[in-house]
């Protein structure tokens, strides 16, 4: 599996770490209550098919990444930096 | 044996047998040059097996090669090349190749049918695991390891190409010459020892002279471009996501220390051409395995390219026009064909030799070797003396890699074989005979034609320029299995015939998914490539369905058997994980301490001293030096993140449940971080250096994951803050000085003088270390008056020695882990042993250091309910009642008259010690209400080691409580 | 139709001609007194325990392609009992007894051989985590011995005690660990239900989740609308997709996770082993095939293949522990998908829905609970009231935090467990 860093260009799957679906850009309020957090912290889609997931560039540049990606074909269809997307 | 005198001929062995063979031919064609019919026993019922194929589809003739620790099983004669003292071996057959006792088997096979084994041995229950299954165990298997540590060298590499082309026979080669000569980057690979494929087995001819001539021009053309590599012995086993393929390469020639056997590669290819080729099948007909009863284009390879001769009187049983190519070239070759045999009524065939159409064999004898076969036609059957069978069902394509990435192929009725569906795998397209194109001039033509294309996708220009061939027409009429009683073989390797399979039909293993795993069919070496098709036509047959409609199993990774060694190679011994060493390392190997491995690092245990016998008096003496005089510890492998910027504060009271931007500079801070379940992550100090300017330390466990958080807050969480973190953790070498006369062990070496006012405790700042730059940080993790400092890590030898013999003028010493677990437990504090990912703050009693004024990781979900009250389990201190005894970590902890059971257990303990301190056994531990419990006496139990103790509750800071001595 | 040996010797006599159909192959009803949707494991040991403990035999087993197709069908066959989180615990142990009399109780053999499990440990604080554990199995009545550095080398004397990177100091002995037959356990199963009158339904997807006024009422499949009172949802691999049928969102990422077998070997390996510091574990089938497995891919997937990374991560694995088995040639790989729950344990309970149940989140250890989770499952169902060995398997841990059950302290969210 490869994936196209923005700053990197193609790089091989071990160069990254994956951390999960890309709703952790969306974290609640302190106060938000249980069943944001629950949501936030647990519940997910989980689509069989395209899906947008937060990987890390850790032995290459260091950047956080929204891959977009489909969990059926394995294609991986952009990355773009998470501070970006978060702005 | 053979057509011509070789050149040249080596000495192999086979069972220790010597023999005579040509270098680099295959084992199988050797074994054949030398009359050798019976090579192999199958696994099941131990029937003897010769050599069937001429390549790596092989189901029969697995050998193994070498001896002693050498030794390496189930290798198939037919890719195995000879060489001068090879040791061949069979296997599987005991006492001998000829005279096996678990032939036995085939006697009684009548009740081994499929799946007998579910329905049977379950009685007594015991007699399972003692009597039935060491039985079958023993018997089951096929070679044998060496049972001796692999002594061979392997590697792996990365290859990066524009076009991978997989396979060079004509389609591959064309492809390759195509896409070298259109400029692009070019990797073409062959499992064989040399490249041509069917083009170097078959007697055809192309652009006009023999196809032999125009491979060996193909070839000198690719290896004059410099874009173009080829790759023998290499055989692609997989396709993975995004155009990565596994690759693996036997290196082939004489093994030697320095050079690898084989090598796994990881190509990673823009564009892939699949030339895979296409497989012979076998026709299912009573006892159609015995020895010499081979595939006709193995015969014809055997004979065309290795020039041996399979048998003296060859006959020839086929369903398809390809087969009598086999007929014409054994009389080129001058054999005698003593019969063609054709299963088409219409087969329209004409030779110099007795030809029967619509015809079937039903019989063969011979237990060793083939002697003879009968055959059924015009309604009577005859009797034909035979050394050798060659048989065709027809043609496999060889679709394997199109399936890697769950790709279903497609039936093709006129050519009875399942096609690749295109675009199965992003990136590859299909050439050649894989793609249902059988003859030479349509293989070339597609290699050259896909190629083209593809080179035109990258702006290339490409010529494709085609060499006139044979286009001979291939036509097949099916025949799977001949009708009849008799054992028909399917999957020669696991021993599964006709019945076998009609069985499971009749029991509702239907689909082709529950017929395989019922009978095993496809699961043998060869993971059914020869045998697949067959069987489920046989199924569909017997489920009267269509073969589209019962479905094929899916191909899985590798294509061929790929070794551990190869996939794991670099990994043997140390490999596995880097190694780490700090700048002491070398004093302290010096110093004889026993190094152990905390993470990727190494860290002394203890420094052990003359006429010490046992761990424990060094610990006990280096404890002491903290406690009276002053120890020193390398403690560089904790993390060190530099964090700087303006929000440097703000991103810290984020990541830490306690405030950080009040912390003035100049000053340390402990700090405790949560994951965003509520769960402590991890802690450590965090110094602040300037208004902007924080140093943070980890544990040495969590260095890595803590950097990869505080990226994770930083560009994911709050792209807002402004500020960046950095890695610091090799840069600078730092040790503890702790004890009472740390100050003045550290006065010997500083350049300035410290004193309560200048350096006190939780102080941080520059300092000159003997006239270098470092950092100095007035922390404890002992308890005791103590001291970090840091120096870059060039200097960190020199500081360490300098340390520590001015420690030992002054009483003290280095110490090691074992004294630092001892300090930190006495004083209570906690390690990963206690933060192990299921505890929180309020676990360990730092609930209060969860800030109500800010928000922070972890915060809200450390306010569930769930992780707060009196049922959880809280971090206390135990102290044996008896004095002597021991306490060990991991036992559970109980109310003192309660049964040791799963309901009653309150807690565990998670460090011991014997405090040289306190001059007693401690531990730490968590249980349930324990905060409230101190001096509440309850039983710890470790079943493990049979160990009760009666043990008081208590406040887990057994020593100092108040703090005096860091601060004093 | 009983299964024993006599049979097994007339039958051979008589050419096979009396063996019937393992299970037979009905057209669905109108309506059924529950549902099973999933004809894994799972599903096909709950339609057994309805059946047999609880006399519902108006039932049925909807699976969309062919039974036993999923994670029951490819895994690495480990049968063990030893976890030591409350909750885990009991459910584990109580199933363990239950491999124990599982060919007595479906006349089936499925091979369950208690060959010993091995957890290898590799430094002081690995070694204080694995007395915990063992110290808790024991607390629960089952069997754990802690071995030092040379109690394994006399179990396993094949190991690379001298230069392997991470140097075994011990380990944890489960003389009741092993391994089964996996395929044989989704058939017994399936025969034991079939012979209670369950009608099996291959190749009958489920469509939607028919609801009204908060209650169930039936499905809706590629075989037609079937109703029912009562539906447990028992896919996993697909338990997302069929909550949502029901408005669901699960607290679950599909991951793949890998296996490999070699081809057969003459004896090599008699226990389970597990590497502490490598994720790897491996076993000897008893067609000879090493059978071994590690890490899941770390990246969520439906595909049910896995790529290099860790692939070649586990050969490492096995390269460094034993490199023994070097010369042993891996024949095929496939992937698996797994249910990941947060804390890696999984979940049994109620829905929302009335009449809706789910049996989920078995992370990559589904295969040892098969006939635990399907006797918990049907208690559940058929009574109403959870079985008090599956009793902590609740959806609700995650939001109120109570009775986490993180057994590798990794975290109680999405890390991977």
């Amino acid at each position: 599996m490869r994936i196209t860093c923005p700053n990197c260009g193609e790089r091989d799957r071990r160069e990254f770490y994956y951390q999960g679906d890309a709703l952790a850009l969306g974290r609640p309020a302190d106060d938000a209550g249980l069943d944001d957090w629950d949501d936030y912290l647990h519940n997910r889609d989980n689509p069989a098919g395209d899906t947008r997931d937060l990987w890390f560039h850790e032995a290459g540049c260091g950047a956080w990444l929204v891959v977009e990606r489909n969990t059926v074909t394995h294609a991986v269809h952009a990355a773009t930096l998470a501070e970006k997307v978060k702005r | 044996m053979r057509l011509h005198a070789p050149e040249s001929t080596v000495t192999f062995t086979f069972d220790g047998r010597k023999l005579k063979g040509v270098p680099g031919e295959p084992v199988s064609a050797a074994l054949l040059a030398n009359g050798i019919k019976l090579v192999a026993r199958s696994f099941k019922y131990h029937r003897p097996r010769g050599v069937m194929s001429a390549g790596s589809e092989e189901q029969n003739a697995l050998v193994t090669v070498g001896h002693g620790a050498q030794a390496e099983p189930n290798l198939r004669a037919t890719t195995l090349e000879v060489s001068e003292g090879l040791e061949v071996s069979s296997q599987n057959a005991w006492p001998s190749l000829r005279y096996d006792a678990l032939a036995v088997n085939d006697l009684v096979s009548p009740f081994l049918a499929a799946g007998f084994y579910y329905k049977t041995f379950m009685w007594p229950r015991s007699f399972w695991e003692k009597l039935y299954e060491p039985v079958i165990r023993r018997a089951a298997g096929l070679g044998a390891l060496s049972g001796q540590t692999n002594p061979d060298t392997y590697e792996k590499a990365f290859a990066f190409c524009d076009v991978l082309v997989i396979g060079a026979g004509p389609a591959g080669l064309m492809a390759a010459l195509t896409a070298g000569r259109a400029g692009a980057d070019v990797i073409l690979a062959d499992e064989d020892t040399a490249m041509g494929g069917r083009l170097l087995r078959e007697r055809e001819d192309v652009d006009g002279k023999p196809a032999g001539a125009w491979v060996t021009e193909a070839l000198a053309e690719l290896d004059a471009m410099p874009n173009v590599r080829r790759m023998t012995r290499t055989t692609v086993t997989g396709a993975y996501d995004q155009g990565t393929y596994g690759a693996v390469e036997r290196l082939g020639g004489a093994p030697s220390a320095d050079k690898p056997i084989e090598c796994f590669w990881r190509i990673v290819a823009k564009r892939a051409i699949l030339c895979a080729g296409a497989l012979e099948r076998p026709i299912a007909f009573p006892n159609n395995d015995r020895p010499g009863i081979m595939m006709a284009s193995a015969v014809r390879a055997y004979v065309n390219r290795w020039g041996v001769v399979p048998g003296k009187r060859v006959t020839i049983f086929g369903n398809n026009d390809d087969a009598h190519r086999t007929a014409a070239d054994l009389v080129a070759a001058g054999i005698k064909v003593a019969a063609v045999i054709d299963s088409r009524d219409d087969a329209d065939i004409s030779g110099d030799y007795p030809i029967y159409t619509g015809a079937q064999v039903i019989a063969t004898k011979g237990r060793h070797a083939l002697q003879s076969i009968t055959i059924s036609h015009n309604g009577g059957t005859r009797t034909i003396q035979t050394d050798c069978l060659a048989m065709s069902g027809g043609w496999n394509l060889t679709v394997h890699l199109t399936c890697h990435m769950n790709g279903r192929p497609k039936w093709r009725e006129d050519i009875a074989s399942f096609v690749p569906t295109p675009e199965s795998i992003p990136g590859m397209v299909t050439a050649g005979a894989c793609n249902g194109s059988f003859d030479t001039a349509a293989c070339l033509a597609e290699g050259a034609a896909v190629a083209a294309e593809i080179a035109d996708d990258f702006g290339l220009n490409a010529k494709a320029t085609v060499p006139a061939a044979d286009h001979t027409a291939y036509s097949v009429t099916p025949l799977w299995a001949v009708p009849g009683k008799g054992r028909k073989w399917i999957d020669f390797q696991n021993d599964v015939h006709v019945k076998d399979i009609k069985l499971a039909a009749q029991e509702n293993f239907r689909s082709v998914e529950h017929m395989k795993r019922y009978t095993t069919q496809g699961m043998a070496p060869d993971q059914g490539k020869s045998s697949n098709v067959v069987a489920l036509a046989v199924l569909a047959d017997a489920t009267g369905r269509g073969i589209p409609e019962t479905g094929t199993t899916t191909f899985r990774p590798p294509y061929v058997p790929v070794s551990i060694a190869a996939m794991g190679a670099g990994s043997q011994g140390k490999g596995f994980a880097p190694e780490r060493f700090t700048t002491s390392h070398k004093a302290t190997v010096a110093r004889d301490a026993p190094m152990i491995e905390a993470g990727l690092w190494y860290r002394p245990s203890y420094f052990p001293q003359k006429g010490e016998t046992h761990w424990q008096q060094s610990c006990d003496r280096e404890v002491g030096y903290v406690r009276n005089a002053v120890g020193v510890c390398d403690v560089s492998t904790l993390g060190k993140i530099d964090i700087q910027g303006p929000d440097a504060a703000a991103l810290l009271d984020f990541v830490y449940t306690n405030m950080f931007s009040t912390v003035k500079v100049g000053r340390v801070r402990y700090g405790l971080m949560l994951r965003e379940d509520g769960h402590v992550m991890d802690d450590g100090t965090t110094a602040r250096l300037g208004e902007q300017h924080f140093v943070m330390t980890t544990t040495t466990a969590a260095a890595g994951l803590v950097m990869r958080h505080l990226e994770f807050v930083l560009q994911v969480l709050r792209p807002d803050l402004d500020a960046k973190v950095i890695s610091i953790t090799e840069q600078w070498a730092q040790f503890a000085v702790a004890g009472p006369q740390a100050r003045a062990l550290l006065n010997t070496v500083l350049d300035q003088e410290l004193n309560d006012e200048s350096w006190p405790f939780m102080a941080c700042g520059e300092v000159s270390v003997a006239g270098v730059s470092g950092r100095l940080f007035r922390i404890s993790f002992s308890g005791e008056h103590a001291y970090e400092v840091a120096v870059p890590s060039r200097y960190g030898d020199n500081l360490f020695r300098m340390l520590t013999a001015q420690a030992e003028v002054m009483g003290g010493g280095p110490y090691g882990m074992e004294a630092l677990n001892v300090l930190r437990i006495e004083k209570g504090f906690i390690t990963h042993a206690e933060i192990h990912g299921r505890t929180t703050a309020f676990d360990i009693g730092m609930a209060r250091m969860i800030s109500a004024k800010k928000d922070c990781i972890g915060k809200s979900a450390a306010a569930r309910p769930g992780l707060l009250g009196e049922g959880r389990q809280q971090l206390v201190g135990l102290r044996a009642k008896g004095r002597d005894h021991a306490l060990t970590a991991g036992a559970h902890l109980f109310e003192r008259q309660a049964a040791a059971i799963r309901v009653n257990s309150q807690g565990y303990t998670t460090s011991v010690c014997y405090s040289p301190t306190l001059k007693t056994h401690l531990a730490l531990g968590f249980l349930e209400n324990g905060r409230a419990r101190h001096g509440e006496v309850i039983k710890l139990r470790d079943h493990l080691r049979d160990i009760t103790e009666e043990v008081e509750v208590c406040d887990p800071v057994f020593f100092d409580p108040t703090g005096g001595r860091a601060r004093g | 139709m009983g299964y024993s040996g006599f049979r097994v010797i007339k039958e051979g006599l008589f050419g096979q001609k009396g063996w019937k159909p393992v299970w037979r192959d009905p057209d669905p009803k109108a309506e059924y007194d529950a549902i099973i949707i999933g004809g894994g494991g799972h599903g096909l040991s709950t339609a057994f325990y309805l059946a047999k403990e609880h006399g519902m035999t108006n039932i049925a087993v909807l699976e969309k392609s062919y039974i036993g197709g999923g994670n029951v069908g490819r895994n690495t066959t480990i049968v063990r009992a030893n976890y030591f989180l409350p909750g885990n615990s009991e459910f584990y142990s109580h199933s363990l007894k239950m491999w124990e009399g599982m060919e007595q109780e479906l006349n089936y053999n499925v091979m369950h051989s208690q060959r010993g499990l091995i957890n290898l440990f590799h430094s002081d604080g690995q070694r204080d985590a694995f007395a915990r554990r063992g110290n808790a199995m024991i607390n629960q009545g089952d069997d754990a011995i802690l071995l030092d550095r040379d109690g394994v080398r006399e179990h396993l004397p094949y190991l690379d005690f001298d230069n392997v990177r991470f140097p075994i100091y011990g380990g944890l002995y489960h003389p009741r660990g092993g391994s089964a037959r996996h395929d044989a356990v989704a058939w017994g199963y399936a025969r034991g239900a079939d012979q209670r009158g369950v009608d099996i339904i291959q190749n009958c997807e489920v469509t939607g989740i028919d609801i009204e006024g908060g209650v169930v009422k039936g499905v809706q499949t590629t075989r037609g609308a079937i109703k029912a009172k009562k539906v447990g949802i028992v896919v996993a691999g697909r338990s997302g997709q069929v909550a949502a049928m029901a408005g669901m969102r699960l607290p679950i990422e599909s991951h793949v996770l890998q296996a490999f077998v070699t081809e057969g070997l003459k004896p090599v390996i008699d226990h389970v082993v597990s590497f502490g510091m490598g994720h790897f574990y491996i076993s000897q089938s008893d067609k000879g095939g090493l059978v071994f497995g590690g890490d899941i891919d770390f990246y969520s997937s439906y595909a049910a293949r896995g790529n290099l990374p860790m692939k070649e991560h586990v050969m490492d694995a096995a390269m460094t522990l034993m490199p023994v088995i070097g010369k042993a040639k891996v024949l095929r790989s496939w992937g698996g998908i797994m249910d990941m729950t947060p804390d890696g344990s999984p979940i049994i309970d109620k829905t929302p829905t009335e009449g809706l149940f789910i049996d989920c989140g078995w992370c990559y250890g589904g295969f040892k609970a098969v006939p635990g989770s399907g006797f918990s499952f049907a208690h559940l169902m058929a009574t109403g009231h959870h079985h008090e060995a599956a009793a902590k398997f609740r959806l609700d841990r995650f939001r109120s935090g109570a009775g986490l059950m993180d057994e590798e302290g990794t975290g109680s969210q999405h890390n991977l467990h």
